[in-house]
């Protein structure tokens, strides 16, 4: 907050509050290090409270400069969830597709978001650590979107797509749980980079730019008619060409 | 467990009736206000205090500390037990063999001294906190008797007679300057003699240990690898259950707390606190605290008051997480509660403790905390900022540098607990997490010091030194605290205080870089500790450690270049530790302590202002180790004002 604005840049120039949410251990913290320096390291360690970066991503029309609060997923510091996201205009509700468990934690937190947040905040459903899957990502949700919306569990079956597949959540299951309730939805990997530009981007250009109102732009007081673009207009946006967008 | 053999329970002291528990108890309900704890006071200097026994702060600059009194008898020997004189040379492995008390003499005047700084000084009060207050507990005693050998000689008391006083002249002194270049090769060796056994369990000491293979096959090797730990730390429940252990997995360590737990309860049906207990070459410590047993497992020269400090350590490490009020809670549904699960990742901050006590700390030995060495008219400046730009709800706050306390900020009525310090600098440079992340971090943390029943919340930001108003990205890894790393710690006991606290570092870090105060604290870092010869040309020393106790706060020189590797700097606290231990066993209450091996020659001194470590190598003399010991006074005294945070920044 204290330097935004001081960037003269021609285009104009707004703030995104953006908080990181999931399970201890999906990757909370690989991603925003991937997305801010452009960094992974093999043995995180987790997270205590929480961390507070600044990105910029440039839009052909803006600049977003996301202020992001990357929280700690252990339950002891559950309870301070409310204070990141009371304010928030973006969240990236992250889970493990390698890991079943963290998929339901992350339709926890939709639904927490869903009750407590702003109205008009824009949600990301991110499966991370894409790598560990065999296939190739686009295989799995191409086929995807015939699939009930059930949630997490029973990912065993696509065990079997190849060997040392270490994916247990199948993109279909979360793809189809992130339509229902109206969330973008990728998945990523922070230790290659893959998409992870991409959600970023996809969240930067899914806020409204009625609600941006400069570098303090509060996603608090944004209208419910936002709201209702905001889900319209960005489900399933797998965003096309995002990646030179974003300063990472 | 082989042998669990002499199993000596010892006798209930007073230390740990002074732990944080029972004084705070009281006050579960009082949320922030609870000061009463024995906290200590890093900047209100005991000087002010001590003032009032008659030593001011400024006579302490003029003259020159008292010096011990000179040994009036050597009859004091007669209290030991004669069998450990003939110990002695059957000993070669330890470090120093042939020990000897200089001065056991003036005991009453010294605990007079001693008593009253007790009841001014918040030194003591501390030391009484951390349990560290070796002189309370009659075993310990017991204990250091009847390994460490005593060998009064004749020439021991002509010694005795020189060690005090100026005595070398200057002929003498030039001779033995030649005669140190004479032996410069020799001087380049290690001051310690080789050790391959205990060089190559110290190598592996910190590698994980293998996993158990589910058809058990590598039991063997597991378990082998386990043993040979240096060190162990365990903590379990009242109830037995495992809560932390440093190496190893459940499966492995079952057996293990099986063992200690049954051994616990057998002691607490007797009604007989567990102390500790020796096996074979390795020391087991237990404290119970609350809900908890900690139990620490070394084979290293300890003594049991420094392994209890550290277990405190741990202790305090779980309230932090936890606090007090919340974790008895958990206990009280329960017994069998498991808290590992609302413990969830502190075992990291619990293992990088674990690991520094391994690797041996002058900070924990001496109970303080060192500070980077600053001009005071700077360091004024600094602190003069730090109090302009203090917002609403500021607490504390600290600017940290590479480890060492550049400045803090605090209430008249709060003081600053070092074991509190001590769980804040573990992990910002210890444990990797908040420095790996990158950015601002907003942390709640209970400082169990200060107040064990709530939880204050701490911004933290790391200082890119080069550019301090940018963001670091990347900071210098570095795990002995020794890059560039500067960090601004701002407490508040508001939970929503984060932008206040962030819109104050920056106005911080602007004025500090505004009148010039980044600039000299990167010089500072920079420049890193003075070696012994930058303090004191031409000194024999190899390495000292100051603590001042006044200001609980301790100075030493560079490790560098005789103590580059963790193998010798273990080997160095290992003589550090024993030669702690000594000074700090009650019934003797000496002053003076010199040890010597064929290959260093030491000397640990203590008077009510400071206590005193240094080392050499064999080839000096006792007179020039004295002397040398007497000119690291000299300079402490000095530069009192810089190497010590005195005063501060108060409001
Ligand atoms: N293979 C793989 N590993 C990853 C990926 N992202 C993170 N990891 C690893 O997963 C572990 C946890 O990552 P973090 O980023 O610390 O997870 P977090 O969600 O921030 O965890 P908390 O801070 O405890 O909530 C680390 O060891 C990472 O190296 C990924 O995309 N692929
Ligand atoms: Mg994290």
């Amino acid at each position: 907050m204290a330097d935004s604005g001081a960037q003269a840049q021609p285009k104009p120039s707004s703030s995104v509050k953006l908080v990181l949410l999931g399970e201890a251990a999906v990757g909370k913290s690989s991603l925003v290090m991937r997305f801010v320096n452009n960094d992974f390291q093999e043995n995180k360690e987790p997270t205590i409270g929480a961390a507070f970066l600044t990105q910029k991503c440039n839009l052909p029309t803006r600049t977003i400069k996301f202020e992001i609060w990357d929280t700690a997923g252990q339950e002891r510091f559950a309870s301070l969830a409310p204070m990141y996201y009371r304010n928030a205009q973006a969240a990236l509700v992250v889970y493990d597709i390698t890991k079943p468990s963290s998929l339901t934690k992350a339709q926890h937190w939709v639904a927490e978001l869903q009750r407590q947040a702003s109205p008009g905040i824009v949600i990301a459903l991110v499966g991370n650590k894409l790598d560990l899957a065999s296939s190739n990502p686009n295989s799995g949700s191409s086929d995807g979107d015939d699939a009930d919306a059930a949630p997490a569990a029973e990912g065993e079956e696509e065990g079997e797509e190849g060997e040392g597949d270490a994916r247990r959540v199948p993109t279909k299951t979360a793809k189809a749980y992130a339509d229902e309730e109206g969330l973008l939805f990728f998945e990523t990997s922070a230790k290659t980079g893959l998409n992870v530009a991409e959600v970023f981007t996809a969240i930067a250009n899914a806020i409204p730019e009625t609600s941006l109102k400069g570098p303090r732009g509060v996603g608090g007081q944004t209208s419910l008619g936002r709201q209702e673009d905001a889900r319209v207009n960005l489900v399933g946006g797998r965003t096309e060409g995002a990646k030179e967008g974003c300063a990472c | 467990m082989e042998g669990t053999g002499n199993a000596d329970p010892q006798t209930p002291g007073t230390s740990l009736e002074n732990a944080p528990t029972s004084s705070t108890q009281k006050n579960d309900k009082v949320e922030q206000q609870d000061f009463i704890n024995p906290t200590i006071n890093i900047i209100q200097s005991a000087s002010r205090r001590t003032s009032t026994s008659g030593v001011s702060s400024i006579s302490r600059e003029e003259t020159p500390p008292p010096l011990p009194p000179r040994p009036k008898n050597l009859a004091f020997f007669d209290s030991r037990p004669s069998s450990s004189h003939s110990l002695a040379p059957t000993r070669p492995q330890l470090v120093s063999k042939a020990t000897t008390q200089l001065s056991y003499t003036d005991t009453q005047s010294y605990n007079d001294e001693s008593r009253e700084e007790s009841l001014s000084s918040g030194a003591s009060r501390r030391k009484n906190y951390f349990g560290l207050n070796v002189s309370r507990n009659a075993s310990d005693a017991e204990d250091n008797v009847s390994v460490r050998s005593f060998a009064p000689t004749i020439e021991v008391g002509g010694d005795a007679e020189s060690i005090l006083g100026e005595v070398i002249g200057d002929h003498e002194k030039s001779l033995l300057t030649s005669l140190g270049n004479r032996f410069e090769d020799k001087e380049s060796e290690s001051l310690f003699p080789p050790d391959p056994e205990f060089e190559e369990t110290f190598k592996q000491e910190f590698d994980e240990i293998e996993e158990m293979k589910a058809d058990g096959s590598n039991e063997e090797s597991v378990m082998l690898q386990w043993r040979a730990k240096l060190k162990h730390f365990l903590i379990l429940s009242s109830a037995g259950k495992p809560i932390y252990s440093r190496h190893g997995n459940d499966q492995l360590i079952t057996n293990y707390i099986g063992v200690v737990q049954a051994i616990i309860s057998f002691y607490q049906g007797a009604n007989d606190v567990l102390r500790g207990f020796t096996a074979g070459d390795v020391r087991f410590v237990v404290i119970s605290q609350g809900p908890l047993n900690l139990v620490a497992i070394t084979r290293l020269t300890e003594s049991d008051a420094q392994l209890r400090a550290q277990l405190d350590a741990l202790y305090m490490q779980i309230l932090s997480t936890l606090t007090l009020p919340s974790m008895e809670r958990m206990f009280a549904t329960r017994a069998s509660y498991d808290l590992r699960r609302p413990l969830q990742g502190t075992e990291t901050l619990l293992s990088a403790l674990a690991d520094g006590f391994t690797r041996g700390s002058p900070s924990t030995l001496l109970s303080a905390l060192e500070c980077l060495k600053l001009r005071k008219s700077h360091r004024h400046v600094i602190n003069s900022t730090f109090l302009k730009t203090r917002s609403e709800s500021l607490l504390y706050g600290l600017i940290v540098a590479s480890g060492k306390l550049v400045s803090v900020v605090r209430p008249k009525k709060h003081s600053l607990h070092p074991g509190d310090l001590h769980l804040i600098f573990n992990m910002l440079f210890e444990a990797g997490s908040v420095k790996a992340g990158g950015g601002e971090n907003w942390i709640p943390l209970c400082l169990p010091g200060f107040n064990n029943t709530g939880f204050l919340y701490m911004y933290v930001s790391f200082l890119n030194l080069e550019h301090p108003t940018e963001q670091v990205q990347e900071r210098p890894v570095s795990k002995e605290g020794e890059g560039d790393e500067v960090a601004i710690l701002l407490i508040s006991a508001n939970k929503e205080g984060f932008f206040e606290l962030r819109g104050m570092r920056d106005d911080l870090v602007e004025q500090l870089q505004k009148n010039g105060s980044i600039d000299l604290m990167r010089g500072a870092v920079r420049q890193g500790r003075p070696s012994c010869t930058d303090i004191v040309p031409g000194s024999p020393l190899r390495h000292f450690l100051y603590k001042s106790r006044g200001n609980v706060q301790f100075t030493m020189p560079s490790f560098d270049p005789y103590f580059q590797t963790a193998l010798d700097r273990r080997r160095l606290m290992n003589l550090y530790h024993h030669l702690h231990a000594h000074l700090h066993t009650k019934p003797t209450h000496l002053k003076i302590h010199h040890s010597t091996s064929t290959t260093n020659i030491s000397l640990a001194w203590t008077t009510p202002l400071f206590e005193l470590y240094c080392v050499a190598p064999a080839t000096t003399s006792r007179a020039a180790l004295a002397q040398a010991a007497n000119k690291v006074i000299q300079w402490v005294r000095k530069e009192e004002e810089r190497v010590f945070i005195i005063g501060g920044a108060v409001f």
